[in-house]
């Protein structure tokens, strides 16, 4: 196919952490995320699951240098982002835009619902005028399935489903080509989630969006994403297609996330096989050697310690990052 | 048919309906405070001082710094001859300088604090925001000036300058926007790592802009709490320069110095220390009653 769109090398994003004395610690660097690479075609979604902390929302900014990155690059139609300065940066933003977790928190409170999803276009769209601002907007509150007439409300006025209807038209209204979800549903009402998924995913149709799609919900992931990439812990443990990751899960920690899901039948949920993780998640200050999986790993030996397991996998566009991939998958 | 009009004349409506207006965050808080009584009389009372102060020494029979050559000495009230709070000890009437004297006290008192208020917010949301070294440039330059003592600062002032009156806006000024800076630096610190600034951020938004736009009208809430309650605090530093003689020259004259001359005949004359002190108090008291309603209606955690 074409050359991708965004294309994300070795994506590194150390926050250094004092540990040690009050005066002079030392710093080690907080490996949030540790070399995450992967690319995006047009009309792509890519959907991004993971525990709590895995450095899901770390990439999600990252990608959209809302975060600064520590090393890696972010090429965005080839061009790298993370070497580009403040008007730089802000052309590439036009084309850029994220949605958040909560609903409210990203919305300015003291502003009305119809001066929220005007922002951009009074930042990018500086020769339009009062009256078509208002048309444009208008009209993309309807897209989002909100009513026009609501357009001087404040946030506070609204459903958190409504917010969020808020938020994504905020960030739809340049017409963008890539969108960054960190978590939209998350906050949501399960009643609401499907209608706000099925309204983005209308509207990457509609606009020929590329999304990152990032949740810890693997079934609406499952609904709603291309590809997928499970993350753990600042890495990449398995991307690949929707289909042959939901079907035949490669890496261990994938295979046990997948058994985890719950099951709406009780019959099938008592058949299916289990499990079950033990431990925490360790420290991303300290990680543990090798394959940073390995302390939780049903399938940890000696060489996980030792050495970083290499991107291998089964097929083109199917990479495991596991020694252990090539054995049955995990049943009790 | 009937049903198929309805529905057509529903999405009419819908179609025409007219924009709904929302209650804004301020309108919600100032519903709040008028149903604070002791804030809604305090907003009234200070209307009518503020007013009289502006406008009733025109309507007097005396000017603030006219001598009634017949009566050189302090007199009770005399409504025969215009003196309706009686006279200073040196026969002016002591209406007409208290109202001009609240003049000056609630001029220096405001203007002063918009002062503190621009440069406060500016640099408090300049520095709370970009963080860094900038922000502890500013801030360490705040601390230098705190350490200044305010009367040291004034003499110094007034030696270099000569007596001024826009000298003491300077002196209050540089003093009070200190801690409003701070503030301010506090309040933007918890905001800019909100998701709607980092929207902001998403959208495109230089960061002046998202200073402009998004920070100051967010903090402005505590802020307007903040000035209520330094109004009165610059009020009474002025008539505290002015009781050291630092603040306005004779004839002019302020509540402070009023106080002073007050102060000076109280056993004699009493009534030269009441009646400023009466207005001072009652001005004070407002602007507090005010500045603790405002901060019930705008505190109630927003939503």
């Amino acid at each position: 196919m074409s050359e991708p769109l965004l294309d994300v090398r070795d994506l590194k994003v150390h926050y250094p952490v004092r540990t040690g004395g009050f005066l002079h610690g030392a710093y080690t660097p907080l490996k949030a995320l540790d070399g995450v690479s992967f690319d995006l075609k047009a009309g792509e979604t890519l959907g991004i699951v993971g525990e709590s902390g895995c450095g899901k929302s770390t990439l999600g900014r990252a990608v959209l240098q809302l975060l600064p990155a520590t090393s890696g690059a972010v090429a965005w139609l080839g061009r790298n982002l993370t070497e580009l300065d403040t008007k730089g940066l802000k052309a590439a933003r036009e084309h850029m835009q994220i949605v958040f977790q909560d609903p409210l928190a990203s919305l300015d409170p003291r502003m009305t619902a119809g001066d929220i999803i005007a922002e951009p276009l009074r930042n990018f769209r500086g020769s339009l005028s009062n009256t078509e601002i208002k048309a444009k907007v208008k009209d993309m509150m309807a897209r989002v399935g909100l009513h026009p007439a609501m357009v001087n409300r404040y946030p506070h006025e609204f459903s958190g489903g409504q917010c969020q209807r808020i938020g994504i038209a905020r960030a739809m209204i340049l017409g963008p080509k890539l969108v960054v979800c960190d978590e939209p549903v998350s906050a949501l009402d399960v009643s609401i989630r499907a209608q706000v998924v099925n309204l983005l995913m209308e509207l990457q149709r509609a606009m020929n969006l590329t999304m990152i799609f990032i949740s810890h919900d693997l079934s609406i992931v499952r609904h709603i994403s291309h590809r997928v990439m499970v993350l753990y812990l600042g890495k990449t443990m398995e991307i690949a297609s929707r289909d042959a990751l939901y079907a035949a899960p490669r890496h261990p920690y994938t295979q046990a996330l997948l058994a985890a899901v719950p099951v709406p039948d009780p019959v099938k949920a008592r058949a299916r096989a289990k499990i079950v993780l033990t431990g925490e998640l360790p420290s991303p200050l300290n990680p543990p050697s090798g394959c940073v999986f390995r302390t939780r790993c049903p399938r940890a030996t000696s060489l996980c310690a030792e050495v970083e397991p290499p991107r291998e996998g089964p097929d083109a566009g199917h990479d495991v990052w596991c020694h252990h991939w090539r054995a049955p998958t995990l049943a009790p | 048919m009937s049903s198929l009009n309805l529905t057509s004349t529903h999405a009419g409506a819908l179609e025409a309906a007219a924009e709904v207006e929302g209650r804004s965050l301020w309108q919600d808080a100032w519903r709040r405070l008028r149903s604070n009584r002791a804030a809604y009389v305090s907003m009234i009372i200070l209307a009518i001082v503020a007013l009289a102060c502006v406008a009733l020494p025109y309507a007097l029979p005396w000017a603030y710094d006219a001598i009634d050559w017949d009566h050189v000495e302090a007199m009770p009230p005399n409504f025969e001859l215009g003196h309706y709070l009686g006279t200073d000890s040196v026969g002016r009437d002591l209406l007409a300088r208290t109202l001009v004297g609240g003049r000056i006290s609630l001029m220096v008192g405001v203007l002063a604090t918009l002062v503190a208020l621009l440069i406060g917010v500016t640099v408090g949301a300049v520095a709370g925001y970009l963080g860094g070294r900038v922000d502890q440039l500013l801030m360490r330059f705040v601390d230098l000036l705190y350490s200044v003592p305010l009367t040291f600062f004034v003499i110094i002032l007034m030696v270099m300058f000569g007596r001024n009156f826009i000298l003491m806006f300077l002196a209050i000024g540089a003093v009070e926007w200190l801690t409003m800076a701070r503030i301010v630096r506090g309040q933007t610190l918890s905001l800019k790592n909100k998701e709607f600034i980092e929207a902001a951020r998403a959208s495109g938004g230089s960061t002046f802009s998202i200073i402009a736009r998004h920070i100051v009208p967010n903090v402005l809430g505590v802020v307007i709490v903040y000035v209520t309650l330094t109004i009165p605090q610059v009020i009474l530093l002025e008539s505290f320069l002015s009781f050291l003689g630092l603040g306005v020259q004779e004839p002019l004259t302020s509540w402070g110095v009023l106080l002073n001359e007050g102060a000076a005949e109280l056993e004699a004359n009493p009534r030269t220390l009441i009646v400023p002190a009466v207005f001072m108090t009652v001005t004070l008291f407002c602007f507090n009653f005010i500045g603790d309603g405002l901060r019930d209606a705008l505190d109630p955690k927003d939503r």
